[in-house]
C-alpha cells in the first residue's frame, strides 16, 4: 500500500473510525489523558508511542472498554462506546501479556471468543482452521499455552483476537517479549496480516523503530496529550517540537535566536564569534525569538576541508567515533563546547577510515536538511 | 554420600514414626483380647527361641476383622463418617471459597493482614476453641442468648450435641485448610486472563465459570482433601460437640479403646479406617503430581 494512495487523514470528508472528542481520563488526582482528540481512521494501522506512564495505554484500555473516561466522548463507528461494556464492543485486544487460557489448548484458545457468540460448530471449525492457517499454528492446534515457545504464543494471541473479525484490534506492546530478530520479523507478519484482513489495528509501543516500520501514522504522546499525530516520514522529517525530535531517531539541537532572512530562510545567531547557521523554514519566527534547530546526524557531512558550496559549516574537533558496523557516528566538539554527531556510511573498509580521534574536521550541511523549532 | 543421608532422614522419620507403629497396631488387630497387661494374646517371647516365634504367629488370625463385618455398627459408622466428612468438606469449600476469593482480589497492602487473620485461630489450642464453641451452642449460650434478644426464637434452639453441632465444628477448625491452597490458586492468576475472557465476549459471570474457576481447580481440590481425610477420623469434635447419636467412626474407636479395653477390635477399625484412607490421600498425591508436572 502506497502513502499517496491511502491517507484517509488528508480527506476532509472520510468518516474516522474512532473518534475521541476532548477525553480526560483521571486517577484520583493523577491525569492519565489531558483533554485529548483524535481522529483514527478505517483500515489504518495507528501506532501510539511514547514513554511509559505518558497514557497510551490508558488510551487502549479506554477503547476496550476496561476503562470510562472521565470526562468526553469516545466514538466507535459514529456511536458513543462508553456505555457499551467490553464483551458487547466490536474491539478486540491483544495482551502485553498475551493473556492466554493455559487451561485450553491452543485451538480452544482462538474458539474462545466464537463459542461465547454461539457461532455454528461447522462455521467455527473453519474459521479457527483459516486463524491457525493464517498465523501458521496449524501443528501446534492441540498443544497448550506452556508447550509452545514465545514467537508462537505472540501468534496465537495475535489469532484469538483476529477471530471474531473484530473493527478495531488493539495490540498492547504485541512484541515486547520477542528477541529482536523475531520482533523485526513478526512485524512484517503483522503487516501483511492487517492487510489481508483489512482489519484496523491500533498498537501500543515504547520502540520507536517499530512504530515507525508498521504503522500507518504515528501518534506520539507526553503526560497524557499527543504531540504529533502524523506519518512516519513526517514524524521524522518535520517533527513539531523538540521533544518529537528527541523522542524519534537521534538529533542534533542547536539553539539560538532566528533572524528572518530572504524568502523563507533564517539566519540562526548560536554562538558568539561564529558565522550565522542558515535554514529554511516554513513556519514564521520573528526577529530574535529564540529557536532550536533539530538536524539529524545522517544529514551532517563530515570532511578534512572545508566545502566550497555548503551553505553551514562548522569546525570541530573528533571526540568519539562509534562504530556501528554499516556506519559511523562521529561525536564532534565545536569551539563553544557543543557537540555535534553526524553519521556517514561505512563505504570503504574501516582501515581505510579518513579520520580519527582528535583530527579537525568541517561539519556542514544544506539550508534545509535540519527543521526550525519554537520548542 | 551425602545424598544418601538426605534420603536416610525422611525414610528413617517414616519408619520409626509410621511403619514400626503401623506394624504394632497391625499384630495388636490380629491378637485376641484378654485380661492382663497388656490386654491382648498372644505376645512374643524371644527367650523360648524358634519355638516361641511359632507359636507367636500360630496364635494371629482375622478374627476381629470378621466381626467388623458382622456388627452393624461399624460399617454404619464408616458410613455415617464418610457421609459427616463429604458433606462438611463441601460446606467448608462453599464457605472458604468467597473468602478465598475475596481476599486474593482485595487490595494488596491489606492480604497480609486478611492472610493473617485466617491463620489466627491456630494460635490457640484446638481443644480450647471447640470447648468455647460448647458454650456458644449450648442452650444457655451465647449464639441462643443472641437470638432471643433480637427475637429471631422464642426458645433456644437445641444445637449442642446434634450433628449440626459437628458440622459446624468441622467446618471452622478445617476452614483455613481450605481457603490457603485456593487462595494461593486464586492470587497466582493473572487478572488480564479475565480481562481476556470479557474482551472475547464472557460476561463476568461467564469469565468466572469458564477462567477463574478451572484455574483454581487444583486449589480447590487440594482444599478438599486437606478437610476432608483429617474430617474423616475425627474424633474430639464429635464426642465433644456431638450427641448420642453422632454416630462417627473417630469415636467409634475411642470406646473400643478406652471404655471396652478391647484394643484387638479398637485397632482393627484403625487398620480399616487407614484403609479407606489411602484411596484420597493416593488421589490427592496424584493430583498435587499433575499440578507440578503443569507448571514446569
Amino acid at each position: 500500500m502506497d502513502a499517496s494512495a491511502f491517507a484517509p487523514w488528508e480527506d476532509p470528508q472520510a468518516q474516522p473510525l474512532i473518534r475521541f472528542k476532548n477525553v480526560t481520563k483521571s486517577f484520583g488526582t493523577f491525569t492519565a489523558i489531558d483533554d485529548l482528540s483524535l481522529d483514527i481512521f478505517e483500515k489504518e494501522f495507528f501506532a501510539l508511542l511514547g514513554p511509559s506512564g505518558c497514557g497510551k495505554t490508558t488510551m487502549m484500555r479506554m477503547l476496550a472498554g476496561f476503562e470510562t473516561p472521565t470526562s468526553g466522548v469516545i466514538e466507535l463507528a459514529g456511536q458513543d462506546i462508553a456505555p457499551v461494556p467490553p464483551n458487547q464492543r466490536a474491539v478486540n485486544m491483544m495482551f502485553q501479556s498475551y493473556a492466554l487460557f493455559p487451561h485450553l489448548s491452543i485451538w480452544d484458545n482462538i474458539a474462545f471468543g466464537l463459542k461465547r457468540d454461539k457461532m455454528p460448530k461447522l462455521d467455527l471449525q473453519e474459521r479457527v482452521e483459516a486463524m491457525l492457517k493464517l498465523t501458521r499454528l496449524e501443528q501446534f492446534a492441540r498443544r497448550k499455552p506452556h508447550q509452545i515457545s514465545g514467537g508462537q504464543r505472540q501468534r496465537v494471541a495475535l489469532a484469538r483476537s483476529l477471530a471474531k473479525a473484530p473493527k478495531l484490534l488493539l495490540l498492547d506492546e504485541p512484541l515486547g517479549a520477542l528477541d529482536k530478530k523475531l520482533r523485526q520479523d513478526t512485524q512484517f507478519e503483522l503487516m501483511d496480516i492487517q492487510e489481508t484482513t483489512g482489519t484496523t489495528f491500533v498498537i501500543v509501543t515504547h520502540d520507536q523503530e517499530e512504530a515507525m516500520t508498521v504503522a500507518s501514522r504515528v501518534a506520539v504522546m507526553d503526560h497524557g496529550r499527543i504531540i504529533q499525530a502524523d506519518t512516519p516520514d513526517r514524524i521524522y522529517e518535520s517533527p513539531n517540537s523538540v521533544y518529537v525530535a528527541d523522542f524519534i531517531g537521534d538529533v542534533n539541537i542547536i539553539q539560538g535566536q532566528a533572524n528572518p532572512g530572504e524568502g523563507d530562510g533564517y539566519r540562526l545567531f548560536w554562538t558568539e564569534g561564529q558565522p550565522p547557521l542558515i535554514a529554511n523554514s516554513t513556519k514564521s519566527f520573528s526577529a530574535g525569538q529564540t529557536c532550536h534547530l533539530a538536524i539529524r546526524p545522517e544529514k551532517v557531512t563530515i570532511s578534512a576541508e572545508r566545502p566550497e558550496d555548503a551553505a553551514n559549516a562548522v569546525r570541530g574537533k573528533v571526540l568519539d567515533i562509534a562504530y556501528l558496523g554499516n556506519l559511523s557516528t562521529y561525536h564532534v566538539e565545536l569551539p563553544n563546547g557543543l557537540v555535534i554527531k553526524a553519521q556517514t556510511a561505512n563505504t570503504r573498509r574501516i582501515s581505510r577510515r579518513s579520520f580519527t580521534w582528535e583530527d579537525p574536521v568541517w561539519l556542514s550541511w544544506t539550508a534545509t536538511a535540519g527543521v526550525l523549532l519554537a520548542n | 554420600m551425602r545424598r544418601f543421608f538426605l534420603i536416610a532422614v525422611p525414610y528413617a522419620w517414616l519408619l520409626v514414626l509410621f511403619l514400626i507403629p503401623f506394624v504394632i497396631v497391625l499384630k495388636i488387630s490380629l491378637s485376641d483380647t484378654e485380661l492382663a497387661i497388656p490386654p491382648y494374646t498372644p505376645t512374643l517371647d524371644l527367650s523360648q527361641g524358634w519355638a516361641g516365634i511359632r507359636e507367636f504367629f500360630a496364635g494371629l488370625d482375622l478374627e476381629n476383622f470378621v466381626w467388623l463385618t458382622e456388627d452393624d455398627l461399624y460399617w454404619k459408622a464408616y458410613l455415617s463418617s464418610l457421609w459427616i466428612a463429604t458433606c462438611s468438606t463441601i460446606l467448608t469449600l462453599l464457605i472458604g471459597f468467597p473468602i478465598a476469593y475475596g481476599m486474593a482480589r482485595s487490595p494488596e497492602q491489606w492480604r497480609a493482614t486478611l492472610m493473617m487473620l485466617v491463620i489466627l485461630p491456630f494460635w490457640t489450642s484446638f481443644l480450647i476453641r471447640v470447648y468455647a464453641w460448647m458454650g456458644i451452642l449450648s442452650q444457655e449460650g451465647f449464639l441462643n442468648q443472641f437470638l432471643l434478644w433480637i427475637g429471631i426464637i422464642d426458645s433456644p434452639l437445641t444445637i449442642l450435641n446434634t450433628n449440626t453441632a459437628v458440622y459446624i465444628g468441622i467446618v471452622y477448625t478445617y476452614l483455613p485448610f481450605m481457603i490457603l491452597p485456593i487462595y494461593a490458586a486464586l492470587d497466582r492468576l493473572d487478572g488480564s486472563l479475565i480481562e481476556a475472557a470479557e474482551d472475547l465476549g464472557c460476561s463476568r459471570l461467564m469469565a468466572f465459570w469458564l477462567v477463574t474457576l478451572p484455574l483454581s481447580r487444583p486449589g480447590i481440590i487440594a482444599g478438599c482433601f486437606l478437610v476432608f481425610i483429617p474430617a474423616l477420623g475425627e474424633f474430639v469434635i464429635p464426642s465433644l460437640l456431638g450427641g448420642s447419636g453422632t454416630l462417627m467412626i473417630g469415636k467409634v474407636l475411642w470406646e473400643e479403646f478406652f471404655s471396652n479395653r478391647d484394643w484387638p477390635v479398637a485397632s482393627a477399625v484403625a487398620v480399616v479406617l487407614l484403609l479407606i484412607l489411602v484411596i484420597p490421600i493416593v488421589l490427592f498425591q496424584r493430583n498435587q503430581q499433575k499440578q507440578q508436572e503443569a507448571d514446569q
